[in-house]
């Protein structure tokens, strides 16, 4: 009789859970591509575990609190590790509609992801689409940041190199003036010193002194 | 020997003595960092490849050496020579070609104008090179955040990130857009770094050519190391070097191999003419010019090696990709372990499959995957640099790094090539005094930077790229090639060859070669004549078009053929003409104001005669 029992509840569970039943989703993972050497092995734990997440999410939908880790049911587990599951109701006779499970999965899947190390590329429920993370917009581009540096640099270098270019300026405007002046003064100071006009003293260089070339040249060659 | 100028040439008229090189590193930093650019990095590698690999260099050494050495030293020797920037220089040579001068200054403002809004787009890919992960691999995710924006999703992530995130391009000329805020920064932050350093002429350039010539042959050394120890460069070597010379027997081959070596050196801009200019006067300009051509060449050569060890890294990467995909396509439909079919197992275990599953196998959506079919996936131009580099950086292991120097790289380039195209353009200015006396020098390059930003805003605009390649294609090749003929000619026939071999013999310590004399007086302006025939049958041919990128068209991501509207072919019509207007122009009203002035003495010599012989009466 328990037999009997056992092979009906089996037989019903059987047909509510089949690749392409109503209500059901078919999962993949691809437990290598995502830890390699730690790859785990799937096994009836793994599996355990799995339906234990699945009624945990539909838990979180209103109405649904009363799902046990029994109302989960997997089958057809291949070697690719891919396997159906559907979620039925307390009596155990229906399966519960596509959309509350696509919800709860939805809400829920970066926890199942992190019970089994996955992520959305690894740990696929074909039929239903993951929300995607939002982009990482932080309040100021990182790009402006750096322009600014940049762009603060090269501004503050122009004023240097402007104002250095002005002040050269100047001073070459100032230079010849001065070097005016002081041969002004030396000049002013010759005619002063002595009262001696010394116009025709050459106070630079030598000054060939004509008197004495005249007499050189009276010297007959040898 | 030959006569000294009338004028002594180490002051200008203003009695202000004529800035000079620090020394010889400098000048020739300055030419090396003019003539590469980025030419060198993303047009001859794709040249190379698809001419056949080692058998392009034929046709490329050949114009180099009759055609791009002895142009370049014309260039260098007259403006070492006469001591004066283009306009000068021309007006020295003879009043009627002063022409030549003043259209080089239009065209190397007009190139000016184009290159630094490429320089502008480098500078935002390196100022968004410093974030991991980069901002061009992933699509941003849609409204819903369930799945990829579309338009990412249909071409790619790399694509995606140049045509919308940074041009935001539209897809028809006509349909001008808005500007870009960002990129019109970037451009305003390019003509900054500019004036900073051309801002006091050489004196500026000088210090800072150490560098930006010499970080780029930094840069291209590091990526030849890595990447030949990336996997699958060697297969992307032996790929671009395999020689086919059968490809030589196409004219096309020979046509692009001489105006390459043409723009690489960048003739015919006036640039190195007043780099030169700032030269003591005997100074060797031959050896000058041949070792910076070659230089030049060789450089082209070691960045093809980088370029082209990244690219084969990255098609054995997409080919691993292609495979991969397909080999999960098969594990999922038939519920194989993971891994359990290697790459190399995939075709025999395809052949299997079909042969006992055919249908199951037939609605797969497996892909046919060549090697040789990514191998030739190759671009030119910025295409090159923004879409195929900018993933190949992607798959590398620190990518921001090398995203960062690779753009740098970039940048560095272009810079140096604007210092030479800004020379050209404020060294005649100066010369001719345009500005009264007693305005700085700064303030000069101040104006023309600023005036250059203003004009090259409408690049920042939606439709900017469209106009770019415009500017590329139609400004800057016919005139040059007209101009570079005028050059040699003028100076081989007008000049006279024995005058200008006597002063290169003045100046270097020996008279040219007959192989000198042979490439100016005949086969540099023949090959030059030769190329400008064939460039004009070519455009003729086919109806001008471009290729706009569309997201609606229905093969997407394929970019889409359009002909250019009228007033866009009126516009280039313009571009190509208006700067070479200056040639007869000029040479016209030298004839006219000469004419006059003969009339006009004529009429004051029969005043006198009449005159005098009524005295006599």
């Amino acid at each position: 009789m328990l037999w009997l029992l056992f092979f009906l509840v089996t037989a019903i569970h059987a047909e509510l859970c089949q690749p392409g039943a109503a209500n059901a989703f078919k999962v993949r993972l691809s437990i290598r591509t995502a830890l390699g050497d730690k790859a785990y092995a799937w096994d009836t734990n793994e599996e355990y575990l799995f339906k234990a997440m699945v009624a945990f999410s539909m838990r979180k939908v209103p109405n649904r609190e009363a799902t046990e880790i029994s109302h989960v049911l997997l089958c057809n587990v291949t070697q690719r590790v891919s396997f159906w599951f559907v979620v039925t109701d307390p009596s155990k006779n229906h399966t519960l509609p596509a959309v509350e499970v696509q919800t709860a999965i939805r809400m829920n899947k970066n926890r199942i992801n992190g019970a089994f190390f996955l992520n959305d590329q690894t740990l696929e429920f074909l039929k239903i689409p993951s929300t995607l993370a939002p982009p990482m917009d932080p309040s100021v581009p990182i790009w402006i940041i750096i322009f600014g540096v940049i762009f603060c640099i090269v501004i503050v270098a122009i004023t240097l190199l402007i104002l250095s270019g002005i002040r050269q300026r100047r001073r070459k405007n100032k230079e010849p003036s001065e070097v005016d002046d002081a041969e002004d003064k030396c000049e002013n100071m010759n005619t002063i010193e002595n009262g001696i006009p010394c116009d025709p003293l050459d106070m630079k260089g030598g000054h060939m002194n004509d008197a004495f070339m005249t007499e050189d040249e009276r010297l007959t060659p040898l | 020997m030959a006569h000294a100028p009338e004028q002594d040439p180490a002051t200008s008229d203003l009695g202000e003595e004529r800035p000079k090189w620090d020394n010889k590193a400098q000048y020739f930093l300055s030419c090396i960092g003019f003539a590469v650019g980025l030419g060198n990095i993303w047009r001859f590698p794709y040249l190379c490849q698809t001419y056949g690999g080692g058998a392009f260099l034929i046709p490329y050494v050949i114009a180099l050496v009759f055609e791009g050495i002895p142009i370049f030293h014309v260039e260098l020797a007259i403006g070492q020579r006469l001591r004066k920037g283009s306009v000068g220089v021309w007006t020295a040579i003879s009043p009627y070609l002063s022409g030549v001068g003043l259209s080089s200054v239009t065209l190397s403002l007009l190139i000016s104008l184009y290159y630094n809004a490429i320089v502008a787009w480098v500078l935002w890919y390196l100022l968004n090179s410093f974030q991991h992960p980069l901002p061009w691999s992933s699509c941003p995710p849609d409204l819903n955040r369930t799945g990829f924006v579309e338009e990412c999703q249909g071409s790619s992530a790399v694509s995606y990130f140049w045509y919308r995130q940074t041009l935001n391009i539209t897809a028809d000329i006509n349909d001008s857009g808005s500007i870009q805020w960002w990129l019109l920064l970037c451009l305003a932050a390019s003509w900054a770094v500019v004036y900073m350093c051309v801002i006091r002429g050489i004196e500026t350039t000088g210090k800072v050519i150490y560098f930006t010539a010499l970080f780029p042959y930094l840069v291209l050394t590091i990526f030849v190391i890595r990447g030949l120890t990336l996997p699958g460069a060697t297969k992307g070597l032996i790929y671009l070097f395999t020689p086919n010379m059968h490809i030589l027997q196409n004219p096309q081959v020979w046509l692009d191999a001489a105006t390459q070596i043409f723009f690489s050196l960048s003739l015919a801009f006036g640039g190195h003419i007043a780099f030169a200019s700032y030269n003591s006067p005997r100074n060797d300009c031959q050896k000058d010019a041949v070792v910076i051509a070659l230089v030049n060449s060789m450089t082209s050569l070691y960045a093809s090696i980088a370029v082209f060890s990244v690219l084969g890294f990255k098609a054995t990467n997409d080919y691993g990709h292609c495979l991969d995909r397909n080999i999960l396509s098969l594990i999922n439909e038939f519920d194989f372990p993971e891994q359990s079919i290697s790459r190399d197992d995939y075709l025999a275990v395809l052949m299997h499959l079909n042969a006992t599953w055919p249908k199951r196998v037939a609605q797969l959506p497996l892909k046919v995957c060549r090697l040789e079919d990514f191998l030739d996936k190759s671009a030119s131009g910025p295409g090159l640099a923004f879409i195929l580099f900018t993933e190949a950086v992607l798959h590398m292991p620190g990518a921001p790094a090398w995203a960062v120097l690779f753009f740098g790289m970039l940048f560095t380039l272009g810079l140096s090539t604007m210092f030479g195209s800004m020379e050209a353009v404020i060294t005649p200015m100066l010369d001719v005094g345009v500005l009264p006396r007693w305005v700085p020098k700064e303030a000069l390059t101040g104006l023309v930077c600023l005036a250059c930003f203003l004009f090259a805003t409408c690049f920042t605009l939606q439709s900017g790229n469209y106009w770019l390649e415009i500017f590329d294609n139609v400004a800057a090749s016919l005139n040059l090639l007209i101009l570079a003929f005028l050059e040699v000619v003028g100076v081989a026939y007008v000049y006279g060859m024995k005058r200008f071999c006597d002063d290169i013999a003045w100046m270097t310590g020996r008279r040219p070669s007959p192989y000198w004399r042979l490439t100016w007086r005949v086969v540099s302006p023949l090959l030059l004549l030769t190329i400008f025939v064939a460039y004009i049958t070519l455009l003729s041919q086919k109806p001008l078009s471009y290729r706009a990128w569309n997201p609606k068209y229905e093969l997407f991501p394929t970019r889409q053929e359009k002909l250019y509207p009228g007033w866009v072919l009126a516009a280039c019509a313009l571009l190509s003409l208006l700067p070479l207007l200056w040639v007869p122009g000029v040479a016209l009203a030298q004839l006219l104001t000469r004419q006059r002035r003969t009339w006009r003495d004529r009429d004051a010599c029969l005043d006198t005669d009449t005159s005098s012989r009524q005295e006599w009466d």
